[in-house]
């Protein structure tokens, strides 16, 4: 069975969306990112989307949940590289993408999640880890 | 107007979805869509397949290049023997939505074409047609 691979990078999960995914791989990276975020304990998860050369409704719903679930999880959640012609199309369609963050790279994607993370911790939220 | 290609998808499962959306790729860099236009039409695809899929209960899906006055184009004819769609005016609407979805897919597929045309009887199913053409 296909999968995508999640990489710890810091106090990062890192997921780089390489193909073109089925509804339900895209189900399945779901569930793994939940797990995995438990297992390690990170804080933050990048999603890199620039090989992705659509995000329709299911796609946008789908990193939708991972931010939400990552949130309720105590982890920040910032999808980078999105192609222009998908950004074009997703707005054309209607999608919002409640409570995602975004970044135009995995560099700066990077960069915001640490911010995002540290500004976390001095509020005290996630404490008990 | 002129059907210059046509081939027929089965669309049942999530793959079929993908191999949907890579034929309207093919096609429409085929007849020379921008990759903007290119990107609409296959997201267009990808909602309307799915739809099939879920509300449908799987169908086939209908893939010709067309030329009409010196013009290009793509058309996408979805059919299913589902159950259909009671009230087309309101299935249209942003947001609505009977299968938990985001109620995204009738009308943003719409947005994302030149002409948009559903017909559905309930109880025998439903049939959706998509074209866009090539912008000059």
């Amino acid at each position: 069975m296909e999968q995508i691979p999640i990489l710890k990078v810091g106090r990062c999960l890192l997921v780089s969306i390489q193909i073109d995914m089925h509804d339900k791989l895209a189900m399945a990276l779901q569930d793994d990112l939940t797990h995995k975020l438990v297992e390690s304990r990170a804080r933050g998860v990048l999603i890199d989307i620039s090989a992705l050369d659509l995000v329709d409704s299911f796609i946008g719903r789908m990193l939708s949940n991972i931010a939400a679930m990552a949130r309720v999880l105590d982890a920040q959640t910032v999808v980078v590289g999105m192609r222009p012609q998908v950004a074009i199309t997703l707005v054309e369609l209607g999608l919002t993408l409640t409570g995602i963050q975004t970044a135009l790279d995995v560099d700066r994607g990077l960069t915001l999640i640490n911010r995002l993370i540290d500004a976390e911790g001095e509020h005290g939220a996630g404490g008990a880890r | 107007m002129q059907v210059e290609r046509a081939s027929t998808l089965d669309v049942r499962t999530s793959e079929d979805v993908v191999k949907v959306r890579q034929e309207v790729r093919n096609r429409t860099a085929a007849v020379g869509f921008s990759l903007v236009d290119q990107t609409k039409f296959v997201t267009a695809a990808s909602e309307i397949a799915r739809n099939t899929i879920d509300h449908g209960g799987g169908g086939v899906a209908r893939i010709e290049t067309l030329m009409a006055a010196g013009k290009r184009g793509v058309r996408l004819i979805f059919e299913d023997q589902g159950p259909g769609i009671n009230d087309i005016k309101l299935a249209m609407q942003d947001g609505y939505s009977t299968g938990g979805g985001l109620g995204m897919g009738l009308p943003g597929s719409k947005r994302l074409s030149n002409e948009f045309h559903v017909e559905s009887t309930p109880g025998e199913g439903t049939k959706v047609t998509l074209v866009r053409w090539k912008s000059s």
